[in-house]
């Protein structure tokens, strides 16, 4: 705990009627975490205000995305308040950045990044609630206690509500975090517990405000054609007929951004499509506008862009010399060369849209004071400590007002996964609303969410390693070749340094699992017109799927069981990680029945990943039969994330981060064609359907004292290399590609 | 435009529009029931399912003029206090995380019991096929039927 922490901020409702306490925490390194961004920081505050009417209101700077962030903040702020549960509200806290430091999440940090000042927040507010009471009472605070949304006097029995005392405790001098006593986590009342989410009823009532449900008298409703072409640009545009469709107002061209002007100002994150908007009464009037609107495209950069064409680039890549050598330990290419087995094996990822279930969208207005205001289901509304770049901030940029002008309404999302930590479809709102001057709603249909995401990045990796006499691995090169994440956002110069480029695309630390003398790690770039960005788990959903398969290659090699090889290979060096992975995989392989035999034609698969201090092994279990075709039957994970602040929470997003992951395995593949994407609905990227989800358990590794990062993305890595690893127990045929094909299988 | 009569949730509606725009839209931008949600469009994703007279339909493929007499009901009026069978399962079972497609599952469940009270297992993934869920929920969507159907004995 940080020792210099004092209290900055107090602020007492101007009515007095209620209790508000706020408080920051200098900035502390979290040193070890892994982020998407660069080494983060963290600076927290929140608020809480506890009204007369004993209502507890907490603003939380999380986003809510589905992750169950709003209850888990809810839950430690209410242990250490000594809160009567019912009595607490979670509203989003608004962009102002002076005094919420933290206005947004990203990979898997909610979490851990409240953990600590949630319970600081809620312990702060009851030290003074208990002073106040004293004070009123002229007795000790020593002899009082607070329980359940009252202080209690202990000797006389005397209770007062925290509502009755809001006024008194207001008048009192803020108590430094750092002399605040916090529970000790046996008496914790909700932390731990599996607690009923706060914003279900809302979301099993329909009454859940997402993005496109904002609703403001006067408000138009839009929709762009953009150019299908990535980098590509209008040509010509005849709107006479768009114009008489009932219901459409007006037609305007707005402008790409990033695309063809990548700047210091706006470059950060943004890439907008730019297109044509046609503004309605309605959606459905603003579509069929569109619809009538008969339009031309320059293809641009990218017209001999596709899938094809950069798998061509892939594969001489991955067999010719590196940009980057990230770990070169020993010397690989050496024992490569003379050594006894040799393995290896290439394996291909494709592009993943994050096709959340509400398409992207963001409404905006601009009003006459200049003054403008955006409500968007967004994971980055204001800026953080380690991404000064946010939503508010971008949007003040593009419309060249300070930041504090620009007011964000952070709505639900409807999924993100990675895709709304970008802020391209709220300054497309910007755009048409500056036009406008009313609110306008700027909806993307699914087609356009469908042909405008920014990907998953395509990659290719390289695998070979070779086996002594006694079965030990004894060396190991991965080449890892992909349209790397940070081509599509930084400046020409930043991309000169091949480190930075290859930042995004891998862990470029020593992190391999397994023991290995002779290791070699590296990076060769392919240029693409397609926006890529963050997808769930990032790098580690393609890292993963090549080393736990090629380690079970390593282990089909040696002779060996998959299970046993992974335990007897585990790096003695690395004591801490190995010890959390063969928890996992021992919990995964008890549970799922490892070893006892299964009917023909099924087979069983194991793979292991840490993401985010998140241990998870996954036993995925398939069958083949010729008229059902492939299946995959059970899933069983086991899951080591350290202390679990909500374990029904943790099961529920494991549960879903596997689901998540079989679309890639099963079905799910963006492919380009023309720098456009060839898929538009959810008819040709075909997810995941309750008809295919498997039976899934999830065991959690009880202990720890605090929460690892997160879990909202540690589910995903190990699936694909579990299923591949049942296939080939399953059918001795080798899935090495991404969906799987199966054709493999007509014999 | 024209008018059309609509019933909503009990309540009648006269609204201005053609008769092919989607019941979707109207409900959404007309009548201002954002309960149903819009998913794709094209009937491939069931976040826009309501009941016309108790049967789940897709209300992106059901122009407003089709729907005639027939009562429709969105997520608002399944139940006024979140005490419909389907609604008490699904909190009981925490299925939603985003709860963009809840809607749509909630009212494909609630259709889908009406008609069979205790479906097997089989039976509930081949009706609820038709409704992605991208948290994917599915197995806690499936454990909420079981419950519901139990429960309404």
């Amino acid at each position: 705990m940080n020792t210099e922490t004092t209290v900055d901020r107090r602020t007492v409702l101007k009515s007095g009627a209620a209790l508000i306490v706020g408080f920051y925490l200098p900035a502390r390194a979290r040193a070890g975490k892994r982020s998407v961004h660069g080494p983060q920081t963290f600076e927290a505050n929140a608020w809480i205000a506890v009204s007369a009417d004993d209502r507890i209101t907490l603003l939380t700077e999380i986003p809510e995305m589905g992750q169950g962030t709003r209850t888990a903040d809810a839950m430690m702020l209410a242990d250490e308040l000594e809160a009567d549960w019912p009595t607490i509200r979670v509203e989003q806290a608004p962009t102002i950045p002076d005094v919420y430091k933290h206005l947004g999440t990203g990979g898997s940090g909610g979490t851990t990044g409240t953990w600590m000042p949630m319970r600081q927040a809620g312990a702060q507010a009851r030290e003074m609630l208990l002073t106040a009471a004293a004070n009123q009472w002229s007795v000790p605070k020593g002899e009082c206690q607070a329980s359940n949304g009252r202080i209690i006097h202990l000797p006389t029995g005397r209770q007062l509500r925290y509502g009755e005392l809001v006024e008194a405790a207001s008048r009192l001098p803020a108590v430094r975090l750092d002399q605040i006593p916090l529970k000790d986590p046996r008496s914790y009342r909700f932390i731990g517990k599996p607690i009923a989410r706060v914003d279900v009823p809302s979301k099993v009532g329909g009454t859940a405000a997402f993005g496109t449900d904002v609703r403001i008298p006067g408000m138009l409703f839009a929709v762009i054609a953009r150019c299908p072409h990535f980098g590509g640009e209008l040509a010509t545009c005849d709107d006479s007929i768009a114009r008489t469709v009932p219901g459409v107002r007006r037609i305007f061209r707005v402008p790409p951004i990033g695309f063809t002007r990548l700047t210091a100002e706006v470059g950060r994150n943004l890439n907008v499509a730019g297109g044509v908007a046609v503004v309605a009464d309605s959606t459905w009037a603003a579509i069929q506008g569109r619809k009538a609107l008969k339009l031309t495209w320059n293809k641009g950069p990218g017209a001999l862009e596709s899938t094809q064409s950069l798998r061509a680039q892939f594969r001489p890549l991955a067999a010719g010399p590196p940009t980057v050598v990230s770990v070169d330990r020993g010397d690989a290419l050496q024992v490569l060369e003379h050594a006894g087995k040799r393995v290896e094996a290439e394996y291909e990822l494709p592009f993943q849209a994050h096709a959340t279930m509400e398409p992207m969208n963001a409404t905006a207005h601009v009003r006459d004071d200049g003054r403008i205001e955006v409500w968007s289901p967004t994971q980055i509304p204001g800026p953080r400590p380690s991404s000064p770049a946010a939503t508010q901030t971008e949007i003040a940029a593009l419309a060249k007002v300070p930041p504090d002008h620009v007011t964000v309404h952070t709505m639900f999302s409807g999924g993100s996964f990675g895709r709304r930590y970008q802020w391209d479809y709220t300054a497309e709102a910007w755009q048409v609303a500056n036009e406008m001057r009313v609110p306008v709603q700027v909806l993307w249909t699914r087609e356009d969410d469908m042909q405008h995401d920014f990907y998953r990045q395509y990659s290719y990796q390289r695998m070979s390693g070779v086996l002594d006499d006694r079965g030990n691995i004894v060396a190991w090169a991965r080449r890892l070749v992909s349209t790397p994440i940070r081509s599509v956002f930084d400046s020409a110069e930043s991309l000169k340094d091949p480190e930075n480029v290859a930042s995004q695309e891998m862990d470029s630390s020593d992190s391999l699992p397994y023991q290995v003398s002779n290791y070699l790690l590296d990076y060769a770039p392919v240029n693409s017109v397609v926006p890529r960005a963050w997808w769930r788990s990032v790098s580690s959903s393609f890292e993963a799927f090549a080393i736990e398969c090629f380690i079970d290659e390593l282990a089909h090699a040696a002779g060996a069981d998959p299970y046993q090889f992974r335990l007897r290979n585990l790096r003695p060096d690395r004591p801490e990680n190995s010890r959390k992975l063969r928890g996992v995989l021992e919990l995964a392989a008890n549970r799922s029945g490892w070893g006892q035999p299964l009917p023909p034609g099924h087979g069983r698969g194991i793979a292991c990943y840490q993401f985010a201090g998140t241990y998870v092994a996954q036993v995925a279990e398939v069958s083949f039969g010729k008229s059902v075709g492939l299946q995959v039957n059970r899933v069983v994970a086991a899951v080591d994330c350290g202390f679990s602040v909500n374990p029904n929470n943790v099961c529920a997003l494991i549960e879903g981060g596997i689901n998540y992951a079989l679309t890639p395995v099963l079905s799910g593949e963006i492919t380009i064609k023309g720098g456009a994407v060839e898929q538009n609905n959810f008819h040709d990227y075909k997810v995941l359907r309750m008809a295919d989800a498997p039976e899934i358990e999830v065991h959690i590794v009880p202990g720890g004292t605090d929460p690892a990062d997160g879990v909202g993305e540690a589910g995903v890595p190990p699936l694909a290399p579990a299923v591949a690893n049942a296939i080939f127990a399953a059918t001795r045929v080798r899935l090495r590609r991404l969906p799987i094909d199966t054709r493999l299988f007509e014999t | 435009m024209a008018q059309t009569r609509l019933v909503v949730n009990g309540k009648p509606h006269e609204v201005d529009v053609a008769p092919e725009v989607p019941l979707l839209w109207v409900l959404r931008d007309t009548l201002g029931l954002t309960g149903t949600k819009y998913g794709c469009g094209m009937g491939l994703c069931g976040a826009c399912t309501v009941h016309l007279d108790g049967e789940a339909v897709r209300s992106c493929q059901t122009p407003a003029g089709s729907v005639g007499a027939k009562r429709i009901t969105t997520i608002e009026g399944l139940s006024a206090d979140l005490s419909h069978p389907v609604q008490k399962a699904w909190i009981a079972e925490q299925v939603p995380q985003c709860g963009y497609c809840q809607s749509g599952q909630i009212m494909q469940a609630a259709s889908l019991l009406a008609k069979n009270p205790h479906p097997s297992r089989e039976e509930i993934d081949r009706e609820m096929t038709g409704n992605i869920c991208r948290c994917a929920t599915y197995n806690r969507i499936r454990r909420a039927i079981l419950r519901a159907a139990q429960e309404s004995v």
